[in-house]
């Protein structure tokens, strides 16, 4: 498959690694010469360099056959301009762009084949602001994604002494909980994956994925670590685009403060936002965090645009007394070294839209993917064609379907409702079915799995 | 400074307003009164003193900048006085020259303090020239002057902006301020007709519901009755005075809105007006609730409590009752309601519901500036941030405000001799265009001094022109410009 990438920013940067890694075809466009040898010399890829939105360049780049166009420029309107050129005139089957501006966000009658030609708008400061709403409204989650608009839920949570389930087989799950029905779907036990099993026992410090409905899955949390008490008292340091969204997004549920050190931001700040309460200035200011009570804060959200000061304000934060600590942290190599230390989470913002993107390079029909410690894992909702003759997982109980190792499947929805994956169930045509990858490298397996045979057409 | 061009403008407003005189000596002749010689004589010389000063003046001369607080002084001083002639030339009243110019500012103004008594037996048509004056008062003649003389052109923005009251006088509803004064006055007049209408269904005959649509409308408060609304003594035409009273202090650049887009949740949508009714319901409650517990019990306390708290609060002035007798604090609240007023951009009068809002809201961040040092607080009108700019306006209004209105008690205590509820209630009752106070000025303003009434004018004019029009001129600066 041909994919076309314009910008090669930090998320053009991510995904042309990511997905250059799974062997597509990628052609990179972008003005900065450095940056593409750069990237150029270290991955197996095609550059062009020059204006993305031109079409000479477009063109030079292989626009005609590409069958994927992926624009990531740092300015919307580029982004806008290369789409429809592309429409126009090389007919790009699927155009995704990144869109920032809340001000085209907001209009749905704009983004389609009549107006302005985009099957799918990618906006990673939103993403983000909804992680993040996610992670408050969930105390102790690592992570909790989404699965069918919000039926599902997979959520990541590392197992404390304490919680009523931890030290004992998954098996008890079902008993503890009559009401409630969960599916975990894999352990990380000191960075290693386990696929677990009814006898499957977890321990302290182990990092658990499962899958319930949404509306159980603050029940499951409690199973596996003393129940946490809500967050009230949120400090979000950074009031960039993203510390903007989350504040503007969280106001109205939590006590907000938020902290920037640019006063003219501040004052901008404090101009659109209406409980939040603005404080100016510097996130690593240890005295500033002293006078804002810091210590009788619940959470401590770094957001700034800086990886460095987002580190040292959340180490900072955290020793002086703040109950968690959510950092976003754009270098992988960052992420490796803090998680699970003093740094309770840390949030990628390229992690989070390269699962977008990958949706639409999957060989099956695939509705959404999240992709999970830093690209290592994948989870995904792959939707389940054909009969019992065509298709390989349809008219099959879980137990028959052929999983390649470190698979699991979590849930199935059908229609609205939600089924958790027991071995009986028997996988029925248009399923959304929910699966869980420890490694990615067996993507190809689960791909064909879900590919129908030629019988179908 | 161009004093011909000032002089000009004064003179072209009063031409217009010599016009005025001619609806009640139309009431006088369908009455066959007397006074139809009073209003027609008043025509002649108000029209006469008018072109006097307009004619010779012709010429192309715009208004400059700050000429416009001269004007509108000018004028509110020279209508004063020629808005005086008819009562002090008709037999009926047989006031002194300076109860009539009372008369005739207390109209002007809206406020409704009055020094006639006897209004049951007055002619008509000098009962429907007293309602009319406030009527021309609410709106603003000026305003009315700029939507018929287009060729006031630029400097119509100016004479507009001396007169409207409220705190963002920048907000034009069209983008030609002739228009927006004509929509202004369309939807006042609207609104009038639709009162007198609902008067009218509610009991009263032709002339008392077009004579009391004029000072509802208008927030002024005349009656033509001694008793005020008490004369009636009718539910229903207290409920539309309730109405109409509590629409009037809405700001009219609002009821333009909703009109407009045929949409009445644009008014819950507003800010102040939600202040606004939330004021009025904390007042009627409680003075409610005061009637209902005194201990000799009060017949009709919720029927009393509900007109008397709207009517004070929005600075009309009608009674039903006389309330400066009502026990323990209940009056004092009234008093100090009125001077929260109505909504800025309104014909009500007070400090406007806008500015103690955001008095309040400023008050809150100084709180919240305490408890976060290094906080970023601004303040909003729902989601509207306000500049510190105008913060600082309407603290330094209000602090004016408060001044004047200390400095005319005094005044009024050294000069007149009154007592300190009387002066304090008075006052107040003249600087928030209210009208009755307490005291000795309860129901008229006859026992008072000249001096003091003279004071009290002067209170008025600097209510309603809301003080900077003034101020500006008693400053050298202004003159030396």
């Amino acid at each position: 498959m041909k994919i076309l990438i314009l910008g090669a920013g930090q998320v053009g940067g991510t995904l042309t690694e990511s997905l250059a890694k799974e062997s597509f075809d990628i052609t990179l466009v972008d003005r900065d010469g450095d940056r593409l040898r750069e990237l150029g010399s270290r991955l197996d890829i095609q550059t062009v360099q020059g204006a993305a939105s031109h079409p000479s360049v477009l063109q030079r780049a292989g626009a005609d056959d590409a069958d994927i166009l992926v624009a990531v420029t740092s300015s919307d309107e580029v982004n806008i301009v290369a789409c429809q050129v592309c429409y126009s005139m090389f007919r790009t089957p699927t155009k995704i762009a990144r869109i920032r501006s809340s001000a085209y966000l907001s209009q749905n009658a704009l983004f389609n084949n009549n107006h302005v030609p985009i099957d799918r708008l990618i906006n990673p400061e939103q993403v983000v602001t909804e992680q993040i709403t996610e992670l408050l409204s969930h105390p102790g989650a690592l992570e909790v994604l989404d699965f069918a608009d919000g039926r599902v839920q997979l959520v990541a949570m590392r197992a404390y002494l304490g919680g009523p389930l931890v030290g004992q087989a998954l098996r008890f799950l079902s008993e503890h909980m009559p009401g409630v029905d969960t599916r975990v779907a894999a352990i990380f036990r000191r960075g290693q994956p386990i696929i677990p099993t009814g006898d499957t026992v977890i321990e302290t410090d182990d990092e658990v994925f499962f899958i319930a409905a949404r509306e159980h899955i603050t029940a499951v949390m409690g199973e596996l670590r003393k129940a946490e008490k809500p967050f009230r008292r949120v400090i979000i340091a950074g009031g960039g685009n993203i510390g903007a969204r989350l504040a503007a997004a969280t106001e109205d549920h939590y006590d907000v403060r938020i902290m920037e050190l640019n006063p003219r931001r501040a004052q901008g700040l404090a101009d659109q936002l209406n409980n939040a309460v603005v404080i100016q200035g510097s996130a690593t200011n240890r005295e500033l965090l002293l006078e804002e009570n810091i210590d009788q804060c619940d959470v401590f959200c770094a957001v700034t645009d800086d990886d460095e000061i987002n580190v040292m304000s959340s180490l900072m934060a955290k020793r002086l007394g703040v109950r968690q600590v959510f950092a976003l942290i754009g270098k992988t190599a960052y992420v490796d070294l803090l998680q699970g230390g003093e740094i309770d989470v840390a949030i990628s913002p390229q992690q989070a839209t390269i699962g977008t993107l990958l949706s639409y390079v999957r060989r099956a029909d695939v509705a959404k993917v999240h992709s999970l410690r830093r690209g290592a894992a994948e989870a995904m909702e792959a939707i389940a064609h054909g009969d019992r003759n065509s298709s390989k997982v349809v008219g099959r109980r879980i137990s028959e379907i052929a999983l390649p190792p470190g698979a699991t499947i979590g849930a199935i929805v059908r229609d609205d409702n939600v089924l958790i994956a027991h071995d009986n169930v028997i996988v029925a045509s248009d399923d959304h079915v929910i699966l869980f990858l420890v490694d990615k490298s067996q993507i190809g397996a689960v791909e064909r799995l879900f590919q129908v045979g030629l019988s179908f057409f | 400074m161009h004093l011909t061009v000032i002089l000009r403008i004064t003179g072209t407003l009063l031409t217009l307003f010599s016009f005025s005189f001619l609806l009640p000596a139309l009431v006088a002749m369908i009455y066959a009164e007397t006074t139809f010689t009073t209003f027609f004589s008043a025509f002649g010389i108000a029209l006469v003193s008018g072109l006097i000063l307009w004619l010779p003046l012709r010429g192309k001369r715009e208004l400059r900048g700050g000429d416009g607080f001269l004007v509108t002084a000018l004028f509110y001083l020279g209508l004063g006085i020629f808005g005086a002639i008819p009562f002090w030339l008709a037999e009926a009243t047989q006031l002194s020259f300076t109860d009539a110019v009372f008369e005739s500012i207390s109209g002007l103004t809206t406020t409704g303090a009055t020094t006639i008594v006897g209004l049951d037996t007055l002619p008509k048509s000098l009962l429907i020239y007293r309602q009319m004056l406030q009527w021309m008062g609410g709106m603003g003649i000026i305003v009315l002057a700029v939507a018929i003389f287009p060729m006031l052109g630029i400097g119509g923005m100016q004479l507009y902006r001396t007169e409207s009251a409220g705190p963002m006088k920048d907000n034009k509803l069209t983008p030609r301020i002739t228009e927006t004064a004509k929509a202004l006055w369309y939807l006042y007049i609207g609104l009038t007709a639709a009162c007198a209408t609902a008067y009218w269904l509610a009991g009263m005959n032709g002339f008392d519901a077009i004579a009391h649509s004029f000072s509802t409308v208008s927030i002024g408060g005349f009656s033509t009755h001694d008793a005020s609304m008490g004369h009636f003594d009718n539910g229903a035409v207290e409920t539309v005075a309730i109405i109409f009273m509590t629409l009037s202090g809405i700001n009219f650049a609002l009821h333009f809105l909703v009109w407009r887009r045929r949409n009445p949740l644009h008014y819950l949508q507003d800010v102040e007006v939600r202040v606004y009714l939330f004021v009025l319901a904390l007042v009627s409650t409680t003075v409610c609730a005061i009637l209902w517990w005194q201990p000799n019990g009060h017949d009709e306390a919720i029927r009393d409590g509900l007109f008397q708290a709207v009517s004070i609060t929005t600075t009309t002035g009608f009674t039903t009752t006389n309330f400066a007798n009502w026990p323990s604090v209940a009056p004092i609240i009234l008093l100090f309601a009125a001077f929260a007023g109505g909504c800025a951009g309104s014909t009500a009068g007070g400090i406007k519901m806008i500015r103690v809002l955001m008095i309040y809201l400023q008050g809150m961040r100084e709180v919240k500036r305490l408890i976060h040092p290094n906080g970023v607080f601004t303040i909003k009108l729902g989601k509207e941030s306000v500049s510190d700019r105008r913060v600082d306006a309407v603290w330094s209004f209000f602090s004016v405000y408060v001044f004047f209105f200390l400095l005319s008690v005094c005044m009024l205590m050294v000069v007149g001799d009154t007592n300190f509820i009387t002066a304090f209630s008075a006052v107040g009752a003249c600087l928030n265009n209210l009208g009755p106070g307490l005291g000795d000025v309860a129901v008229n303003y006859n026992s008072i001094s000249a001096e003091v009434k003279w004071i009290l004018m002067f209170n008025m004019v600097l209510g309603r022109l809301e003080i900077f029009t003034l101020l500006v001129l008693l400053t050298p600066a202004y003159w030396r410009r």
